[in-house]
């Protein structure tokens, strides 16, 4: 580590601040929203507010969609643009873009005050692309913090709700313990090889014997890191969470953070070569599967149901970690990007139906949702069955790019783990739809029309579930790419 | 020498205040236990030669953080605690799993403490080396941390706000 | 780390030393030499003339709460700037710049909690007034 300070090279260009963009564009719409959010009037402008919110993570796409011409490191080696930071970029940007549009009614049933909603939900989006792009632990860090808290804070907007604020202080809780392992991780990694940047850790440990403290230090960060994304032993927090925090939240939490921390995941297991990472992630990905689906069995209320199978998915997710690293980081890189479809999709389900003050969240309130409403029952049926891994939906292919590159570094264990799991997390699956389209109504009142936003979220969801199910020739090479990239 | 007395004695300090803090059974003295705990911390970052990070230990834990922490207990109005069991996760699992992290930690840090490791005192410590290394090389997370404090303020707020006056209650029928 | 590193911090033992000896100091005096004849009025809480009634931890606004909170994050805020003013000279107007966003940004949430009424402590709240 340099100390000196050399005021000669000390201004950053242009090109460093493009590779910021999206965060950038992000950020300044955040800041807007915020401070509109006490001047105007809340309940004529909930629409307006949300539409801007709109436009700003639409402009945070199309920046990372300039920033991928221009690659590179930034301010001093702290940010790296490649193809791998796009993806998620773009990833965690349209997963903030259709969460908004799935929140516009949600926000008018619940009467919950926007403002502050839709400035969180893109400042939390700064915190989850940053970490996707950052190459240096303490700017992961301060991400990860951004990213947690604003979390934190959204799942407990039910205010009328005591679950809803049992949810944030639990998830809070919790969760900065968990953070706390993390920072002990950096801390011990700095011992070990007196760096936090990335590539210069990577360098350290490969010449020369890797110290004991290395070991240590991957293990906490993994504990850290595993808890943000409900991989199991760390897992005990997300069924209540889930269950209090708003629906269009839960499907923003359960995709877009744990996208940013598994890209994290992805850099520090396999860009540094993590030592020992092989057995950490084959008892978490095994003990996720298992316990996720296991505790999905017996769940009646439809959240609590999707909290338990995220917890399986991040299980399966975990699988990819533990194969080879030149198809294992492209599997998971495809299987963040279909559970993401397929998960907002459900939640966005889950918000419409659900009603003023979330009433209609039970397996029983879903019986005869395909009569009453056949289209919502049939985008629900898409996204369950795109969970369960049937052929021509995402999900197929997320499991099967990620169980072959398992077969292929030898983790036959893990495979027939993962294989037996996902049979038995059709039933639970299968069950929700058997209870829509088989089980006679109990309320024959005729649900709220879709609105157009709602829709036009479902559509996005729904399209990208079967696009990827299709074809997933072009993300997979995309993602391909993007793993040559993280390894250099 | 005296380098590794002062160490020792502050970290002894540390470590029972931290204990004291659990078993306290009132929320003040918890609060106070923790001022020494913060205050021992400082003195170690000092030995080590974190002179910044000693001064902001001081200004922001002992100060801000703890005035937050007197205004929360008597917002709450906490009185003493009644005491229970423990859990037994905690007693089974918590306890022996935090020492066995702890000597395992320790037993690498004392057998492998070989040359690789940075060595106090080498590392920036000083405010003028710390401002260095803040406003260029880790400007962006600098900048990065006013979006934290943001999202803090935002948070504050909308937490402590009361649910009946936000939201419209004609509709609410 | 200079040789002198702990003879630098010798005013500062010194100082606490002093500091210490002269709260126990006072304290012990007072206690020996001091004459004691208790009486109840004497024992009584002082309370500015007032009969004491109830238990004297009441609950707070959460407005104390809230200052508090906001006081911190200020102050966080407030600790970055004795660095940056030590290294102001060789830092030149970049230097100025970056801490002018750096406040610019905090300066919004100043602004935020400023409508949103969170400093108002009077009765009627005049602005948007919901906390």
């Amino acid at each position: 580590m340099s100390l000196a300070f050399q005021a000669s090279q000390a201004l950053p260009r242009g090109t460093d601040y493009l590779r910021i963009l999206p965060e950038l564009v992000l950020s300044i719409f955040g800041m807007i929203i915020m401070v509109l959010d006490p001047v105007v009037d809340q309940r004529r402008n909930q629409k307006a507010l949300g539409t801007l919110a709109l436009i700003g993570s639409l402009a945070a796409i199309a920046s990372t969609l300039w920033q991928a011409r221009a690659p590179g490191l930034a301010f001093w080696n702290m940010v790296q643009v490649d193809t791998f930071s796009v993806f998620f970029h773009f990833l965690i940007t349209t997963i903030t873009a259709v969460v908004i549009l799935t929140s516009y009614e949600y926000m008018e049933v619940q009467q919950i005050r926007v403002g502050e909603y839709y400035a969180l939900i893109l400042f939390g989006a700064v915190g989850m692309c940053l970490m996707s792009s950052a190459v240096e632990l303490v700017l992961i860090f301060i991400a990860l913090e951004i990213s947690s808290i604003s979390t934190y804070i959204l799942a407990g907007f039910r205010r009328r709700a005591a679950i809803s604020s049992e949810a944030s202080i639990k998830y809070f809780l919790l969760g900065s313990f968990a953070t706390a392992f993390f920072l002990y991780g950096v801390a011990l990694m700095f011992g070990a090889t007196g760096s936090t940047s990335i590539p210069t850790i990577e360098q350290h440990l490969r010449s020369g014997s890797i110290p004991v403290l290395a070991y240590v230090a991957i293990a906490l960060m993994f504990v850290g890191l595993g808890f943000k994304v409900a991989a199991a032993p760390f897992h005990v927090w997300t069924p209540d969470v889930y269950e209090g925090a708003p629906a269009p939240i839960v499907g923003f939490m359960s995709t877009a953070p744990k996208a940013a921390v598994f890209a994290v995941l992805l850099r520090i297991m396999f860009q540094i070569h993590a030592p020992g990472r092989l057995g950490l992630i084959w008892v978490a990905a095994a003990l996720s599967m298992t316990l996720g689906n296991i505790g999905a069995l017996v769940q009646q209320n439809v959240k609590r149901l999707l909290a338990y199978s995220s917890i399986a998915h991040a299980g399966y997710l975990l699988v990819a970690f533990a194969a080879l690293p030149q198809n294992g980081i492209p599997s998971a890189m495809f299987y963040t990007a279909s559970y993401a479809a397929m998960n907002i999709g459900a939640f966005a389900v889950v918000s419409h139906f659900g009603g003023a003050g979330e009433r209609y969240v039970t397996l029983e309130d879903y019986s005869g949702l395909g009569r009453r409403s056949p289209v919502l029952a049939a985008a629900l049926t898409l996204f369950l069955l795109s969970l369960i891994g049937i052929p021509i939906t995402a999900g197929f292919f997320a499991k099967f790019y990620v169980f072959s590159a398992a077969l292929q570094a030898n983790l036959v264990g893990l495979v027939i783990i993962g294989v037996i799991n996902s049979a038995v997390a059709a039933y639970y699956y299968l069950r929700v739809i058997v209870v829509v389209y088989m089980h006679d109504p109990r309320d024959e009142s005729v649900l709220p029309a879709v609105p157009l936003e709602l829709g036009a979220a479902l559509a996005i969801t729904a399209l990208t579930t079967i696009y990827l199910g299709l074809l997933p020739g072009r993300v997979l090479d995309y993602a391909s790419r993007s793993a040559g990239d993280l390894l250099h | 020498m005296l380098h590794l007395v002062l160490f020792l004695i502050f970290g002894a300090i540390c470590v029972a205040g931290a204990v004291n803090l659990l078993v306290q059974r009132h929320p003040i003295n918890s609060a106070l236990s923790l001022v020494a705990v913060m205050a021992s911390l400082a003195v170690e970052y000092l030995l080590l030669g974190a002179e910044f990070v000693a001064a902001v230990q001081v200004i922001v834990y002992a100060g801000a953080i703890m005035v937050l922490f007197v205004f929360v207990i008597m917002l709450l109005n906490a009185g003493e605690e009644a005491r229970t069991g423990g859990s037994r996760v905690a007693i089974l699992f918590g306890i022996p799993g935090m020492l066995a992290g702890s000597l395992l930690v320790a037993w690498v840090l004392i057998t492998h403490s070989g040359t690789q490791e940075v060595s106090a005192g080498a590392l920036p410590g000083p405010p003028r080396e710390i401002a260095n290394l803040l406003f260029h090389d880790f400007l962006l997370p600098f900048e990065v941390t006013s979006v934290l404090v943001l999202i803090a303020i935002m948070g504050a707020v909308v937490l402590a706000a009361r649910p009946e006056s936000i939201e419209q209650q004609k509709r609410e029928g | 780390m200079p040789d002198n590193y702990f003879a630098r911090y010798l005013p500062i033992l010194i100082h606490f030393s002093l500091a210490a000896l002269l709260a126990t100091a006072i304290v012990l005096l007072s206690w020996i030499i001091g004459y004691r004849r208790p009486t109840r009025a004497k024992l009584s809480p002082y309370e500015c003339g007032m009969t004491p009634v109830g238990d004297a931890r009441q609950r707070f606004s959460v407005k104390f709460y809230l200052v508090a909170m906001l006081f911190i994050l200020f102050d966080v805020e407030a600790v970055f700037l004795y660095p940056w003013a030590v290294i102001l000279r060789d830092l030149k107007m970049f230097g100025f710049w970056e801490m002018l966003v750096y406040i610019g940004i905090v300066l919004v949430g100043f602004f935020y909690i400023w409508k949103k009424g969170v400093l108002d402590w009077g009765g009627a709240s005049t602005g948007r007034g919901e906390v």
